[in-house]
């Protein structure tokens, strides 16, 4: 038989094992990658210039990330490695790419889907001014480029992330003046059991919070963003909330790193056709998958964050596992051993990413109370009060539909960033569970290609 | 005034890049989203309000970060490197991509 055609799509933790486990079983994947460089966003790696060590980088996470790194350099002459190639399409099973010049197609026996992560916003009045940035956006400024978003920088949302960006920031030499968290601390009490199934992480985040404490840096927990205020030339000002105690604060800045953890980019596994489920525990729509990674559709699997938020240390164990599944169900070797004890180490991150979903909630009650004047849709413009309107007029009440009459979702960043947020505002003004709504549907080309691109080199 | 803050890998080659016919310095490894940033405030005027914009996701995701080559050739200015003899344009030149919305 001829040597089966695995492709892997991104090259993070969770692709670079998966490379690994096929070339370990005598199998030369093509992985194409977004990234100019392997590691995925996580562990991205700064550019080869560049010389701080992986402790500055990485902090805690430094031996993961060097020993990630490490094993994708010597994977680099026995895989097919197309960096910088955008995964556009996948249809009459085929994976459609692009790059700067060049396009293809390429058939495939396993498609192994690790696309990784995207922050999740919930939008504040605002949040379209310069000098406001997703949270993991922040983070690539810093790990990859060395910057700080701004001179006066403000961390608001929640999830691990806000607390481990900001600390990083301020390990940096960064002037982090305040973190704003919407979340109470008592979810993250309520959390504690599920968060326990990795002491190792969660002595992490309690270290970081002591850390910024330390600095000199204001934590607030339980706050309701009200504002970033700004000005259309000059950007970011300030950020007004209000406090736990229901007082109304203002904290003068000229950046605000803004996110609520993250989403999968799923629409890649949804141009594949694989079926999606409604996650309560998220409140996302996510690709449906066995124990191993099967996605519903015989010969895509699903792995890493791109499938359901779990941590990179998932992320590695999910992508070597649906590598295997692959492998085995492609007629080769695997040690079912050793796919039983991956299975282990998933369930157990599942766990603590459970207890993470209610230590740091989505504030999806937010979404409703948004003045009407606030703008939902950051690419084009459009306010809750447009899309509200647009239900009273046309009755839309499916995302999709919605999307058409209102143009939420319809812009350069294709929803990723208004659509979840969207959703909710739907559901409240509909008085129906966000379910009910639905999910945008994956669109090709998943990012806007340049016409000029030829078919051929 | 600059928006982005350097925190260290400052002894890098300078790179000087033309934004908009004038010259911007930057250092070697540098986006042209770092290289803009690093000397002034904003990428570009948001075509659907009246704020100017610098970028939001640095992953490539958003696409809120797009700037032009004097040929007409779309960047994403948080994921190309800046170098130097490029010329870049904040504003869409006229006759590109007919849709920009």
């Amino acid at each position: 038989m001829a040597e089966p055609r695995i492709i892997i799509v991104g090259a993070g933790p969770a692709g670079t094992r998966a490379a690994e486990a096929c070339v370990q079983a005598g199998v030369r994947p093509i992985v194409l990658d977004e990234g100019r460089r392997d590691g995925g966003q996580i562990y991205r790696r700064q550019p080869d210039n560049f010389t701080r060590p992986y402790a500055k980088l990485y902090g805690s996470e430094a031996g993961r990330a060097q020993a990630l790194h490490e094993t994708f350099d010597t994977l680099k002459g026995a895989v097919d490695y197309r960096p910088e190639t955008l995964v556009w399409n996948i249809s009459g099973g085929q994976v459609w790419t692009a790059s700067q010049t060049y396009a293809d197609t390429l058939p495939f026996d396993a498609l192994l889907l690790c696309t990784g992560a995207t922050d999740r916003l919930m939008p504040v009045k605002g949040w379209q001014f310069a000098g406001s940035y997703s949270l993991g956006g922040s983070q690539v400024a810093l790990k990859s480029q060395a910057v700080s978003i701004g001179h006066k920088v403000v961390f608001m949302g929640s999830g691990p992330l806000l607390y481990l960006v900001a600390s990083q920031y301020v390990e940096a030499g960064a002037n982090v003046v305040a973190v704003l968290d919407t979340a109470p601390y008592s979810a993250r009490i309520k959390a504690l059991p599920d968060l326990l199934a990795v002491p190792s992480v969660l002595w992490n985040g309690v270290a970081l919070t002591i850390k910024l404490k330390r600095a000199g840096v204001a934590v607030h927990n339980g706050i309701k963003p009200l504002e970033i205020k700004g000005d259309a030339d000059r950007g970011v000002s300030g950020v007004r909330f209000r406090t736990r105690a229901g007082v109304e604060q203002e904290i003068a800045c000229d950046a605000v790193a803004m996110g609520h953890h993250l989403r999968p980019e799923t629409q890649l596994a949804d141009l594949a056709r694989c079926a999606f489920a409604f996650d309560p525990g998220t409140r996302q729509w996510l690709p449906e998958r066995d124990g191993d990674g099967r996605s519903s559709v015989a010969g895509v699997y699903l792995a890493g964050d791109g499938a359901k938020i779990l941590g990179a240390r998932s992320a590695e164990a999910s992508g070597r596992l649906a590598a295997l599944a692959a492998l085995g169900d492609l007629g080769l070797p695997v040690d079912k051993g050793e796919m039983t004890s991956l299975r282990g180490d998933v369930g157990t991150y599942a766990k603590f990413a459970r207890g993470l979903a209610k230590a740091f909630p989505w504030p999806s009650e937010q979404a409703s109370q948004l003045p009407d004047d606030t703008i939902l849709c950051r690419c084009e413009g459009v306010t809750a009060g447009d899309l509200r309107g647009v239900m009273r007029e046309t009755g839309a009440k499916e995302a999709n539909r919605a999307k058409a009459f209102s143009r939420v979702g319809m812009g350069r960043c294709q929803g990723r960033y208004c659509g979840l947020a969207a959703a909710e505002l739907i559901a409240a003004e509909a008085d129906i569970p966000v379910e009910q709504v639905g999910r945008l549907r994956g669109q090709a080309p998943v990012k806007p290609l340049t016409i000029a691109i030829g078919d051929d080199q | 005034m600059n928006r982005f803050v350097r925190l260290g890998e400052t002894d890098r080659p300078a790179v000087t890049v033309h934004v908009d016919g004038a010259p911007v310095e930057a250092l070697e490894g540098d986006t042209l989203m770092v290289a803009l940033l690093s000397q002034g405030g904003v990428l570009r005027q948001s075509e659907f309000g009246p704020e100017k914009r610098a970028g939001f996701c640095l992953m490539g995701a958003c696409q809120d970060c797009w700037v032009w080559t004097e040929s007409g050739d779309r960047l994403r200015a948080c994921s190309t490197v800046a170098a130097t003899g490029q010329r870049i344009l904040t504003s869409q030149p006229e006759a590109s991509w007919p849709n920009h919305a």
